[in-house]
């Protein structure tokens, strides 16, 4: 005997939010496999190589004029290492978005799927947590991926590195949650657009490629609120093993990030599909 | 015809309205429907229909009134009333990035069915759908009516009880549409419940028990497809044309010979029980039309009686 929908939904008719939750987002992840399996691999692909090259050619090029760098703890290291958990954090972060955003605009507008998936006893809470994981588990490929291309190259040295692979989890769900937010308030095209416009400045002056120091006070300030600063801090401090209260706060921050990215994909989705 | 009179009321709707802002698009409907029987919305474009179906399917909030589904209230068990039903819209939503069948399995995992079930459920409604054959196919690469096929198949996947079709059959073709209507016949018999949406006159007729006639977020009239014939229209129509200058000259000649007659642009309908007799009528009174037909009346009759216009402008 097997249970049946209506048993499966009245079990869980006292649970806490079972008016939004169903308690199975991971049936989203199930769909997203298959339609992955269906799906044109070398956009995939092409993502992941985007900061293995800036590593390249920066950190290889640019690296041989710029020479050692001084770290605060008095480590000194090569600029390729400098760079490199800023390119981490940009791997994670961009496979995130890029299923959080684009992705689900198209779901949005013009397949109607998520319209699908609400007639059924799924709440809008399990489509927005499946939907991010997705999105986060194609931001944390890609930061495996690096991984992969820098440890054997020597640039990573500390043992605390091991939880850059985690961390690189958070921040891919963090953008995945806020990313997906944002998207499902957006209408059109255009404003899809505004994302674009505001990642590439994100990530040129977020503190990849030079510290901080560089700019004048309050431009520092700017700088640390925003998400992709909060990220390559996390990831240097711990590949470069600078432990300290800053990673509780990077990590509290993004935590924040993916409660808000939640909040807000879970009522427009119920206010665009269940109203 | 069957009596459900007698069975369980599933489906109960008192003053049920929605507004859009100051646009009342469903003006607070009163109806039941009860266990096993197929329920049809049968109204023109604009009319409600498809609003009505959303509040029904917990998809919708209405903006006043009362519904209960099961004795549930879909504003507070949304997800339990939706595990109860089966949701064909009027657009389909399929997944196009996956294949015939991935779609029915999915469909069930959003449900929370077990693989082994679902698996086993494919075959079945892969059958049904008469879709063996495109199991493996992605779902952009079929026609319109295997499209619809597969979205009643997939609405199928969790058993419902309820199965709820907002124009099965809308821009299909003859073929396409009686096959569905035998597929549709075939879940009645198993004991689901249907509801329909249709501004088809003949698939009201083929497929419902029980019709309510829709008209601007109204209820016109409700009652059996040969009820509401009888009630509102007479057995006979006889169609005349006297070509369209003359047509509105004569209409008030011809309102002297039946109960009610109706001009419509191109043709007037006289209303009679023996359409033959009237037809005989004409002639010897020396109005002899340029063409005419006798036919039964349908529910066309009905509805151009209730609102005064024709359901497919
Ligand atoms: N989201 C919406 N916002 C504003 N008005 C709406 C909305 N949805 C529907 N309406 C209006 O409500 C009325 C009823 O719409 P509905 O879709 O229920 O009609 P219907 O009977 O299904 O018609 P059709 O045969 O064309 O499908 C229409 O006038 C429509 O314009
Ligand atoms: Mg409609």
């Amino acid at each position: 005997m097997h249970d049946s929908a209506v048993e499966i939904a009245e079990a869980r008719r006292e649970k806490l939010g079972a008016r939004i939750y169903a308690g199975r987002p991971q049936v989203l992840l199930e769909r997203s496999l298959l339609a992955f399996k269906n799906s044109v691999w070398i956009a995939v692909v092409s993502g992941f190589f985007e900061p293995v090259l800036y590593l390249l050619s920066f950190g290889y090029g640019l690296g041989h004029l710029i020479g050692k760098i001084p770290l605060q703890n008095g480590m000194i290291v090569s600029y390729a290492m400098y760079i490199a958990p800023g390119l981490l954090a940009t791997s994670a972060m961009n496979g995130a978005i890029y299923d959080s955003t684009w992705n689900v605009f198209f779901k949005l507008k013009s397949d109607r799927i998520y319209q699908g998936m609400l007639q059924t006893s799924l709440g809008p809470l399990d489509v927005a947590l499946g939907e991010i994981s997705t999105a986060l588990l194609r931001g944390f490929a890609y930061a495996i991926g690096f991984m992969c291309v820098v440890v054997p190259m020597g640039l990573i040295r500390s043992w605390w590195s091991l939880l850059a692979v985690p961390a690189a989890v958070l921040i891919a769900f963090g953008f995945a949650s806020i990313g997906m937010g944002i998207t499902s308030c957006f209408h059109s095209y255009q404003q899809m657009d505004f994302i674009n416009i505001a990642m590439l400045p994100m990530f040129l002056f977020s503190g990849t490629f030079y510290p901080l120091t560089v700019y004048p006070g309050y431009l520092q300030g700017i700088i640390k609120s925003l998400p992709l600063w909060q990220a390559i801090s996390l990831v240097r401090d711990l590949t470069l093993g600078m432990i300290g209260p800053g990673v509780i706060l990077h990590v509290a921050y993004f935590v924040v990030m993916i409660c808000f990215g939640l909040v807000i994909t879970t009522k427009r989705l119920t206010k665009l599909f269940l109203r | 015809m069957e009596d459900f009179s007698q069975n369980p009321v599933l489906i109960q709707a008192k003053g049920l309205s929605k507004r859009y802002g100051e646009f009342v698009a469903v003006a607070g409907i009163d109806f039941e429907v009860k266990k096993g029987e197929s329920f049809g919305f049968l109204g023109p474009n604009g009319a409600g229909k498809s609003t009505t179906m959303r509040i029904i399917a917990a998809t919708l909030n209405r903006s006043s009134g009362e519904i209960t589904i099961l004795g549930k209230d879909p504003e507070k068990y949304g997800p339990e009333i939706k595990a109860h039903l089966g949701v064909v819209p009027q657009t389909d939503n399929l997944d196009n990035n996956l294949t015939v069948e991935e779609n029915l399995f999915v469909y069930g995992r959003y449900f929370g069915l077990s693989k082994k079930f679902i698996n086993g459920k494919i075959e079945e409604l892969l059958d049904f759908a008469q879709l063996v054959e495109k199991r493996s196919v992605k779902v952009e690469t079929l026609s319109g009516g295997m499209k619809r096929r597969l979205t009643i198949a997939r609405a199928l996947v969790s058993e419902p009880e309820i199965l709820m079709l907002d124009e099965p059959t809308t821009g299909l073709d003859p073929q396409a549409r009686h096959i569905l209507w035998d597929r549709l016949f075939r879940l009645k018999e198993q004991g689901v419940t249907l509801l329909i949406t249709t501004h088809y006159m003949d698939e009201a007729e083929q497929l419902c028990d029980r019709l309510m006639v829709m008209d601007k977020g109204l209820i016109m009239a409700e009652d059996s497809p040969a009820g509401l014939i009888k009630k509102y229209s007479t057995r006979e129509v006889l169609e005349v044309r006297f070509g369209s200058d003359r047509n509105a000259t004569i209409a008030p000649e011809l309102q002297k010979l039946v109960e009610r007659i109706e001009v419509l642009p191109d043709r007037i309908l006289m209303y009679a029980d023996d359409g033959e007799a009237i037809l005989h009528l004409l002639k010897e009174k020396g109005m002899h039309p340029i063409t005419s037909l006798v036919r039964r009346s349908s529910l066309e009759d009905v509805f151009l009686r209730l609102t005064g216009r024709t359901l497919i402008d």
